[in-house]
C-alpha cells in the first residue's frame, strides 16, 4: 500500500522537477566515463561480442573440411523437414549412397535448402535431428538486394566444417564430438562383439554393449533420453577395421552393409 | 454556417429536427464524476467530431486504432478497432505438434517471451502428467521475474514517453532492459524470442557465470528504480497529468476480468501467484502491492511496487537454486504424444493472467488450442476509462493498460 495524494500541492511546486533534472545530469556526465550509462556501441566499425548460445539460422556440419558435399552429417531423414514451425527445410532424399564420415553408406541430401526469408531460428531443427548434422550458426550480416534466390540457402552454402562449429560453439561441440565419438565406439564394440558371436555361440556381450551404449547417451542439457542412436553397425566380416580413421572412406567401407537411417 | 457549407459526414448522426441534437446511442450520457455531455448542434458549439487515432500512430503501441469522438477535447464515445496483426495463432497451434507451437508463444507478447513460454509448458505438463526438476522450477522463477522486471520497466518508460517526456526517460528504461535481454541472450541464444521453456524443463542450463550475473544486475537493480522514481515518481507535471486520470472502479474491474497490475491497482488483492501458488512460489517470500484509486498513476507506482517485490524474489531464488538436471529425464521432445484429455495452464505473467487451454485427442497435434491473453482482455475497458477524460488522456490512458498488439491481435 502506498499513500496517494496530490503531493504536489503540497510540497515546494517545482522541487520535483529539480530533482529529475537533477538526474539527468547525473546521466550525462556519467555517460562520458561510467560503463554502466554508456552501453551503446559504434556498430559497424565496432563489433558486438556475441555470446557462446547466440544464435541465427541453421548449417550443416560437415566432417571432412576438404570434402563437404561427401561428409555431411546429414541423412536425409527429414525429420527436421516435418517438424520445422514455419516449414522453411526443403529435403530432397538422394537416389545412391555415398559413405559418410565413418566410412559406412549412407543416403545423402540431394537437395537440402533453406528458405531464411522464412526461417525464425528457433532451433527446433536442431534439436530434434538424432545426428548432430544441423546446428546454428551465427551470421547476422544478411542484408541483400536480393530477397528471392539469395536468401533461399542451398546445401554448398549451408555446408559448413566442424572446425566452424567449433569456433562459435566451442563448449557445445566439444560435448557433441565426446558423444559421437562415445556412440561410435561402441557401435563398434557392438559390431566386433556381433561378430564374435557369429562366429562361436551367441553370447550375452550384445546386451553389454546397448547398456553402455545407453549410458553414453547425451550428457548435455539439451538431453532428450528418447534420443534414438544411430543404427548401430550390422555384423560385419571379421576382417573389417574397427580402428578405422573417422574421416577416412575406404575400400573396406565399400563391402560392408549400409545402415538403415 | 450550414447554409454554407455541406454537413461535414463524421459518421455520427444527428437529430434533423433543430434544437439541441444528441449523438445517437449517447442521448444522456452521465460521465463518471456526475457531469453530462449534451451534444449540441449549433454554429457557436461545433459539432461532435470522430478522429481516428491509429492504426499508424506513434502512441497506440503499435498497429491499434482507436476511434474517439469527441465533443470539444472530451471524449463522449471510443471504438477500439484491432486485428491488423491477426497471425492465425490459435489455428496454427492446432496444426503444428506441441513442441512447434512453442517458438510461436514468443510472438504473443514478444516483450515477455519467458512467461509466454512457461505459461504454455504448464498447460502442456498439466495435459501429460510430467513433473518438473527443481531447478528447472527455480530457473523458471528467476527467468519470470526478471521478465517481470524487464516489461514493467519498459512500461514505465513507454508511459513517459506517451505523457510527451520523448526520448529521455524511456532511454533510461531502455538500457536496463537491455542489460536484462543480455542476460537472456547469453542463456537461450536469442534476445526476445528465447523460447526457452521445454515440457518438463529448460532447454539449457545456467553456468554459475550467468547466476553470478544475474545476480550482479538485481543487486544493482533497486539502484536504478531509486534514481528512476526520482526522475518521475516526484514530477509535478506526471502527477497533473495522471492523477484521478482514467479511473477504473473495482467492481468494474472484476466484472470486466481485468487481471494483473491494472486489477490490483484498482484495490483487489488478486495474484495467481498467491491465489494458485503454481511452481514453487509459496516458497518466497513477497508481498503483493495494492492501488486505492484506480487511476492511472496508480497504475504506475504498482509496477514500480511490483519490481521491487520482484527483486526480492530474485534474491531468495538466486540464493537458494540446488544444482541438478534441468529437464525431466522420461521428457519426450521428438514424438510426444500426450493422453486424451484436457487442461488450463496459467500464470501470473507481467500483464496479467496468461492462459493456455489444450484439449488433447491423443495425436501429436493439439484438438483445440486457446489463449487467454490478458492485453486482450484488460484492453476491453478502455472506453470505461477515457470516457469524459480529454484526447490527450486516452493516450496515457491506453499506455498505462499495457498491451502489446501481438498479444492483442494473436
Amino acid at each position: 500500500m502506498f499513500i496517494r495524494v496530490h503531493l504536489w500541492l503540497t510540497k515546494m511546486l517545482g522541487s520535483g522537477l529539480i530533482q529529475g533534472l537533477a538526474v539527468t545530469a547525473k546521466n550525462l556526465v556519467g555517460s562520458f566515463h561510467d560503463p554502466l550509462r554508456f552501453t551503446t556501441l559504434e556498430y559497424p566499425e565496432q563489433q558486438p561480442k556475441l555470446p557462446e548460445n547466440y544464435r541465427n539460422f541453421p548449417f550443416l556440419v560437415t566432417e571432412n573440411a576438404g570434402d563437404p558435399m561427401g561428409t555431411l552429417r546429414c541423412v536425409a531423414c527429414q525429420i527436421c523437414e516435418k517438424e520445422c514451425p514455419p516449414q522453411c527445410i526443403y529435403i530432397e532424399k538422394s537416389k545412391d549412397k555415398k559413405p559418410d564420415a565413418t566410412g559406412r553408406m549412407q543416403i545423402y541430401p540431394a537437395v537440402f535448402d533453406i528458405d531464411t526469408s522464412v526461417c525464425m531460428s528457433c532451433q527446433i531443427c536442431v534439436e530434434v535431428c538424432p545426428f548432430d548434422a544441423i546446428k546454428m550458426d551465427q551470421v547476422f550480416e544478411i542484408a541483400t538486394t536480393d530477397r528471392f534466390s539469395a536468401l533461399l540457402l542451398r546445401r554448398e552454402q549451408l555446408a559448413k566444417p566442424n572446425e566452424y562449429y567449433h569456433s562459435i560453439h566451442p563448449t557445445e561441440a566439444t560435448e557433441v564430438d565426446a558423444r559421437l565419438a562415445a556412440e561410435r565406439k561402441v557401435a563398434e564394440e557392438k559390431a566386433k562383439a556381433a561378430a564374435a558371436a557369429k562366429a562361436t555361440a551367441p553370447k550375452p556381450a550384445a546386451n553389454a554393449a546397448v547398456a553402455g551404449l545407453a549410458e553414453a547417451g547425451r550428457p548435455g542439457p539439451a538431453t532428450p533420453a528418447t534420443k534414438p542412436i544411430p543404427a548401430p553397425t550390422p555384423p560385419q566380416p571379421a576382417s573389417s577395421n574397427p580402428a578405422q580413421p573417422p574421416a577416412a572412406p575406404s575400400a573396406e567401407a565399400e563391402n560392408s552393409p549400409p545402415a538403415a537411417a | 454556417m450550414s447554409d454554407q457549407f455541406p454537413e461535414p459526414s463524421f459518421g455520427v448522426e444527428h437529430d434533423s429536427s433543430g434544437g439541441s441534437s444528441l449523438v445517437t446511442g449517447h442521448s444522456s450520457l452521465e460521465l463518471p464524476g456526475g457531469s453530462h455531455v449534451t451534444a449540441v448542434h449549433d454554429p457557436f458549439h461545433g459539432d461532435l467530431l470522430e478522429v481516428s487515432m491509429g492504426p499508424h500512430h506513434p502512441s497506440t503501441h503499435g498497429v491499434f486504432r482507436m476511434m474517439v469522438t469527441l465533443d470539444g477535447e472530451t471524449i463522449v464515445k471510443l471504438k477500439p478497432v484491432f486485428g491488423y496483426l491477426h497471425r492465425n495463432h490459435e489455428k496454427l497451434g492446432e496444426n503444428t505438434t506441441y513442441l512447434s507451437s512453442m517458438p510461436y508463444t514468443d510472438r504473443l507478447d514478444y516483450l515477455n517471451s519467458m512467461t509466454n513460454n512457461w505459461a504454455y509448458a504448464l498447460a502442456v505438463e498439466k495435459l501429460a502428467g510430467q513433473p518438473v526438476p527443481e531447478r528447472a522450477e527455480y530457473l523458471r522463477v528467476i527467468l519470470a521475474e526478471l521478465t517481470r522486471l524487464l516489461n514493467h520497466t519498459c512500461l514505465a518508460g513507454f508511459l513517459l514517453q506517451d505523457t510527451g517526456a520523448s526520448g529521455t526517460p524511456l532511454m533510461y528504461a531502455f538500457r536496463e532492459r537491455e542489460k536484462i535481454l543480455d542476460l537472456f541472450e547469453s542463456l537461450s541464444g536469442s534476445r526476445m524470442m528465447c523460447n526457452y521453456q521445454r515440457f518438463g524443463g529448460c532447454r539449457v542450463d545456467a553456468t554459475p557465470e550467468w547466476l553470478a550475473a544475474a545476480t550482479q544486475l538485481t543487486d544493482g537493480y533497486n539502484e536504478f528504480l531509486d534514481e528512476y522514481e526520482a526522475l518521475i515518481t516526484g514530477n509535478e507535471i506526471l502527477m497533473a497529468r495522471t492523477q484521478d486520470v482514467g479511473v477504473l472502479k473495482p467492481d468494474l474491474a472484476v466484472s470486466a476480468g481485468i487481471t494483473g497490475p491494472m486489477l490490483r491497482a484498482s484495490g483487489v488483492n488478486y495474484d495467481l501467484r498467491k491465489v494458485d501458488g503454481y511452481g514453487i512460489y509459496p516458497r518466497f517470500e513477497f508481498r503483493i502491492p495494492l492501488g486505492d484509486h484506480g487511476d492511472t498513476y496508480d497504475r504506475y507506482m504498482i509496477r514500480v511496487l511490483e519490481m521491487r517485490e520482484s527483486i526480492k524474489i530474485l534474491r531468495q531464488a538466486l540464493r537458494a537454486i540446488p544444482a541438478g538436471p534441468i529437464l525431466d529425464p522420461k521428457a519426450k521432445i521428438r514424438g510426444f504424444r500426450p493422453k486424451p484429455g484436457e487442461a488450463y495452464g496459467r500464470i501470473e505473467g507481467p500483464k496479467g493472467e496468461i492462459g493456455f487451454y489444450l484439449i488433447s485427442d491423443g495425436s501429436p497435434n493439439p484438438y483445440r488450442y486457446r489463449v487467454r491473453p490478458p492485453s486482450f482482455i484488460n484492453l476491453t475497458i478502455l472506453e470505461d476509462m477515457c470516457l469524459g477524460q480529454t484526447i490527450a488522456d486516452a493516450v496515457i490512458i491506453l499506455g498505462s493498460v499495457d498491451i502489446v498488439l501481438g498479444e492483442v491481435d494473436r
